[in-house]
Parts: C-alpha cells; structure tokens; sequence
C-alpha cells in the first residue's frame, strides 16, 4: 500500500538502527509527546532496535487520557439531561468519571452515539431537530480545526441544537510545562499531525530557550528511527533545533487556513490536564460571540468535586515520569476490558498501548 | 452478579472478553451441565448410538443488506458454519422470525429467498421456524434465530476439544481476513471509503467435508465475532501451549488493510463469516492447503503460523521487522450488531 510499504522496510528500518549504533554515544532520553508515535513503537518493536544509550519516554499526547476527570464527569452530567443526545468519538465513552461511564449511562437509557467526525453530530442535530446534541470536543490542533469547522458550519447553515463541550487543549504550554516541571528529557520526538496544523514555529521556544532537539515525526517506523536518528546527530553535535522528518505531511508554516479557522472559533484559557493540574492557556475555550453553540454557556450541570481513581498512577505516566509496569494496577485490577484510568482505555494511551504489546 | 445495579452493555455482546465473563459468570452458572461444559461450537448429543451435533445463532445485524449478502444468506451460514466446524454434516435447520410491524414485505421476501437460497447451496433442509411480530420501534426492523443439526462422523467427533495439539502444529486459514466485519462497518458508517469490500459471507460444509475426509485435523473453528486473535487466544487457553502467528503471512484484502490503517483497528480483531482456522499436524499443512485451494472459498488460503511450547497461554504476532507483541481477545465492544 502507498505510503505505508516504503516506509516498513525491514532492510531500511535496520540501517537506521545501524547507524544510531554508530552515532549515539550520549545516554539521551527522548520523549515522544504523542500517542500515536507510542503506539507505533511498541507495534513495530522499535525499542529493541535502539541502542542502549537512548531511552524513549511516553508524553502527554493522548487526548482522552489528558482530558480531566472533571470534563467526563460534566458529559456525564449532561448525558443525563432529558432531551440530550451525546455525540462523542468512540473511546471516550469507556473512560470511568468519577462514579460511572458514558458506556453505562447509554445501558441506564441516556443517548450516547460514537461519531468518526464532529460531521456526523451536526447530521444528527439536523434530522433530530427537537434533540440538543452535545458533541465532546477532545484533542489537540489536530482535532480542534474540525470541530471549530462545524461550530463555524452550524452557525452558517442556522442549526441552534448543536453544541460543543470543549476539552480542546494545544500542545506547546504541556510541552514547556514538563520541560520547567524538571523531566528529565534531552529531545522530543514532535506530533506530526499537530504540527501539520500549527507548523513548526511552536517548538521554536524549546530548542532557543530550553536547549533541546525537536524533530517532528511520522507514523511509520522508517519515519520513527529516522526522526530518532535525527535528534540523536543534534543532541551529539549539540546544536539543537527543530527540524522536520514527516516532509511529506508537514510543512514549516502549517495549515494556514486551519489556523485561522482555530482563531476565528477559539480562544485560549487555562486548562487542566489530568495529572499535570492546570497549565496556563494551553485550553481551547469557544469565544463568546459563538456562544450559543458552548455547551457550558447553555446547559447548567452540577458536578461534585471529581476523585481520581485511588492507586492510579495515570498523572505520572503522562508525564513521563513512570511507565505503566510501575503501576500496581496494571494488567491486574487494570485491563482494557475493566479499565481503571484513561491511559488504559484510550487505543493510543500508554497504558492501553503497553498492554496491547506487552512480550 | 457483581452489582445489583450493573446493566447489559453492548459490550457484553461483541464476542470478546466481556462477553466471555458473562457467559462463565451467568449462564454457564445457572445452566451447567455435562454437554454444555464442554463449551464447543455445537452442543454434541448422543441419541440411541448415533451422535449429532446441535447449535442455534440470531442475527441482529445491521444493516439487514451488505456487500457481499444480508441477514437472510447470514442466518444460514453462521449456523451451518457452527455445524461444519464441529465436524458435523449439517442436516437441518429451524429459522425463526422476529419482525417490527411495518417492515416491508418485498425487503422480507429477498431476504427469505437468499435463506433459501442459501440452504439449497448448502444442502440443508429448512424444516421447522417461528414468527413473532412486535410493535414499531420494539425491535429494530427484523432479526432472525436459526437452530442447527448435523450428523457427526466417529473420526471426527472430537474436533472441537482440541486433543492432542502439539508443539509445531500449523495454523491455518482458508482466506482473506476482517472481511466481513469491515464491509459491515463501511456499509453502515458514513465513511465512504472508496474500497470495494466484501463480506465473506459463505457456507463452507463442503470445502470442510473436503479435508476432513483426506486428512487428520486437530481443531476446527470459525473466526467470527472477536476474530481469529479471540478464536487463538480462547484455544491457547484450552490446550495450555502457545502460538506464534507471522504477520507477513496474513492473508490481507487491500481495501480491509487500509481500512484498519485509517481507523486502528487490527485485522486479527475483525469478524469473518466465511473462514475456518484449521490446526494440523505439521506434515499436513501443505496438503490441506492444496484442498482449500481447490475451493473457491480458498483460493487465498494461508498457513499463518505454529502451535510453540514458549509463552504458553499467549498469542504472539511476530512482524516482518522482528517486532513480537501479544495479541489478546477483543476487548470491549469494537463494533455492535455486525452478525
């Protein structure tokens, strides 16, 4: 298949690792910011074909996991409210709020239906004209562009029962946060798809600033060892900067039309992130003027204070400071059937991925 | 029961590891007996000195029509396949109807004449059935239950106790994977992915008469709701071995391989409605490949890997970069009604 055969090549994924035998000296820890690129990584066996100097850690990028226990339990909270219909993308119906999940609302008679694209909840609001439906918008630059597409679509085409609760998050202050939180982390390996969004001038503070590699990856494992090998010559030479891999995706400037698209629905706010606690404006809020479309401008919910679930230790893996074998839960009382965290149940949360591929 | 208050979720039907819980923690608890204990694919039953085989399936698939058949061509192959696999010729079958008031007589009648159809090619009598008709909205359209009976041969008995598998015993498929479960999905979804995918939708008595007279086979089955990862991972628990499945032998259908690509799904996970996984000795893997092949529902039929005495309990997919992860049952509920 295009674009993915080439880019699977055994021989050429093995010279890669060849050649980062050869070039890495310095033991380096690299932190891959997404979920994707975690996944990638354990499905293709990369860890086994690096040298023992480099260490690959598991970032923030996932956007169910990263989503408070405070959003699941406010879609849970409107789920309940007679009339609603929850649009939400797949994974998240499975993640445990504070005391249920949208998976077992939907069994208690609550309207809860999985979209692929935001798209499709505005179709629903369409042919359900006395229905309200709520769409819980997660993820980062990626996603966010999408889902202020359809505020932007609704507000043209005049549909009043669409609304967005929005967990929207941006990846640049996550990414600082955890460099100034002292992580220790020589390089990352950057989002490909956000940064398809945002280009690269993002990144440009942690290379000037903080002194570290950022080099922007794709998917496939040639993409992954070749970003790695990347940061491993700019790390050794020590001239860090923010380079490109993922050429034939993301260009420097992004996607300027997305970007003005983001502007136009968005502003930023603080935001929490579970197990980071609150970042400064690293959250997308719906601006005023498109309010009648926020869902918390338009429905009043009363949520209890949230509680994390006890002896879970998702916030540090988030942050890269424990991997999932740390965890007492994990692959025990913890398991992608019967989750206990959002990093279990999330198909690119670290926990779920570590469970999927463990040997 | 865990709870007083826990409720049925979709995902308690999807065929995977929920569904298993419920099925131990639930009905096998309530309803244990000797026959049902053994948990084959078809109840077996002696009767005088003869012994048959006896099964029963619904169908609630949406949509009722898919590329590649509808509920009605479903309905016969699921059970005559549960037949097959047990090592039975399947005989009879009953089919029951349980239709939302409004469904439209003409959609009814392609559907019953594709059972017909269906059980002609097979060569299974329709000889007995039900029909329930509900109000609109108390269930969706129609759904259909067929009940099975085969006659099972002596040679062939014990097929789905999975006795006497060793280490170094092949893996076999008869095609192409997740076929089924993804036309289901483009179909339903609004995707509209341009590839042309097909349900495998198939009866497969005769192609599996064909092997079971010429060659020994140890274990038998079809790799429906949960895939072949369920189907290995339930059958490794059974025989307390291992098995390593080779990713680049996978047989894969260019549209259904994208079709994962763009959504994440893995294949192994993906329903199929006209494959069997066979395991044999190794000195037979070749020739049953030769059978199949002569089949047109196996032309694109595979070994795709090896019983192992390593990691005993465990399915492992090596990749073609020398990557190995285990593959566990579906969890959770990939995709509802797609059988």
């Amino acid at each position: 298949m295009k674009y993915i055969d080439e880019y699977r090549k055994k021989e050429l994924i093995l010279s890669v690792s060849e050649k980062l035998k050869s070039v890495s000296k310095k033991e380096i820890v690299l932190m891959e910011v997404c979920g994707g690129h975690t996944m990638a990584i354990h499905r293709f066996g990369l860890a086994s074909l690096l040298p023992p100097t480099i260490r690959l850690i598991s970032g923030p990028g996932c956007p169910v996991c990263v989503s408070s226990q405070h959003f699941i339990d406010m879609a849970m909270a409107y789920s309940k409210i007679s009339g609603v219909i929850i649009a939400t993308y797949g994974d998240l119906i499975r993640v445990p709020g504070s005391s249920t999940s949208l998976e077992k609302e939907r069994a208690n008679g609550s309207d809860v239906r999985i979209v692929y694209s935001v798209l499709e909840s505005l179709e629903i609001a369409k042919s359900n004209p006395k229905k309200n439906v709520i769409f819980l918008g997660i993820g980062f630059e990626t996603t966010a562009p999408l889902t202020a597409a359809a505020i932007l679509q609704a507000k043209q085409e005049n549909i009043p029962n669409f609304f967005v609760l929005s967990a929207h998050k941006v990846m640049p202050p996550v990414m600082k946060a955890l460099v100034e939180e002292g992580v220790k982390i020589d390089g990352f390996i950057a989002p490909g798809h956000v940064t398809a969004i945002t280009g690269t001038a993002i990144y440009n503070d942690l290379a000037t600033i903080c002194g570290l590699g950022v080099v922007v990856a794709g998917f496939e494992p040639v993409d992954m060892m070749q970003a790695i090998l990347m940061l491993t010559i700019q790390i050794e030479s020590g001239t860090p900067g923010v380079e490109i891999q993922y050429q034939r995706v993301v260009h420097s400037e992004g996607n300027q039309v997305a970007q003005q698209v983001l502007k136009d629905v968005f502003e930023l706010r603080d935001d929490s992130w579970r197990g980071l606690g609150t970042i400064p404006k690293s959250g997308l809020k719906i601006r005023e003027e498109l309010s009648s479309f926020d869902a918390e401008w338009q429905f009043t919910v009363e949520v209890p204070s949230s509680t994390e679930p006890k002896g879970c230790i998702c916030g540090q893996i988030l942050r890269g400071l424990k991997t999932p074998v740390d965890c007492p839960l994990f692959a025990r009382k913890c398991t992608p059937s019967d989750p206990v965290g959002a990093c279990m149940v999330s198909g690119e949360g670290t926990c779920a991925t570590y469970y999927k591929y463990r040997s | 029961m865990k709870h007083q208050d826990d409720k049925v979720m979709l995902s308690h039907g999807s065929g995977g590891r929920m569904m298993h819980q419920l099925i131990e923690d639930l009905f096998v608890k309530h309803f244990r007996n000797k026959i049902l204990d053994e948990q084959t694919d078809s109840a077996i039953l002696s009767v005088g000195s003869h012994e048959i085989a006896f099964t029963t399936d619904s169908f609630v698939i949406d949509p009722l029509f898919f590329p590649g058949g509808n509920i009605g061509k479903l309905a016969v192959c699921g059970t005559v396949n549960d037949l097959a696999v047990s090592g039975a010729e399947p005989l009879y079958l009953s089919v029951s109807f349980i239709l939302e008031e409004g469904f439209p007589m003409k959609e009814l009648e392609i559907i019953v004449e594709s059972l017909a159809a269906e059980a002609k090619k097979a060569g299974v009598l329709i000889v007995t059935g039900d029909t329930k008709v509900v109000n609109k909205g108390k269930c969706d359209k129609l759904f259909i239950n067929t009940a099975g009976i085969g006659r099972l041969k002596k040679e062939t008995r014990l097929i789905s106790k999975a006795l006497n598998i060793k280490s170094g015993d092949v893996i076999i498929i008869n095609g192409t994977i997740g076929d089924h479960g993804m036309a289901v999905m483009n179909a339903r979804e609004s995707f509209n992915f341009k590839a042309s995918v097909e349900s495998d939708c198939a009866c497969l008595n005769h192609m599996i008469r064909k092997v079971l007279e010429e060659v020994p086979v140890k274990f038998m089955r079809d790799p429906t709701r949960g895939g072949v990862a369920t189907l290995l991972n339930e059958l490794v628990e059974k025989i307390g071995l291992g098995i390593e499945i080779n990713e680049s032998a996978l047989p894969l259908n260019k549209g259904v391989k994208a079709m994962c690509e763009v959504l994440g799904f893995e294949p192994l996970h993906i329903a199929n409605e006209g494959k069997v996984v066979i395991v044999a000795d190794q000195t037979d893997g070749d020739r049953i490949i030769e059978i199949l092949k002569n089949n047109k529902l196996g032309l694109q039929s595979a070994i795709i890997g090896r019983v192992v005495s390593d990691h005993p309990g465990k399915v492992v997919l090596k990749n073609e970069t020398g990557g190995r992860r285990i593959i566990d049952s579906l969890s959770g509920d990939q995709l509802p009604r797609i059988c």
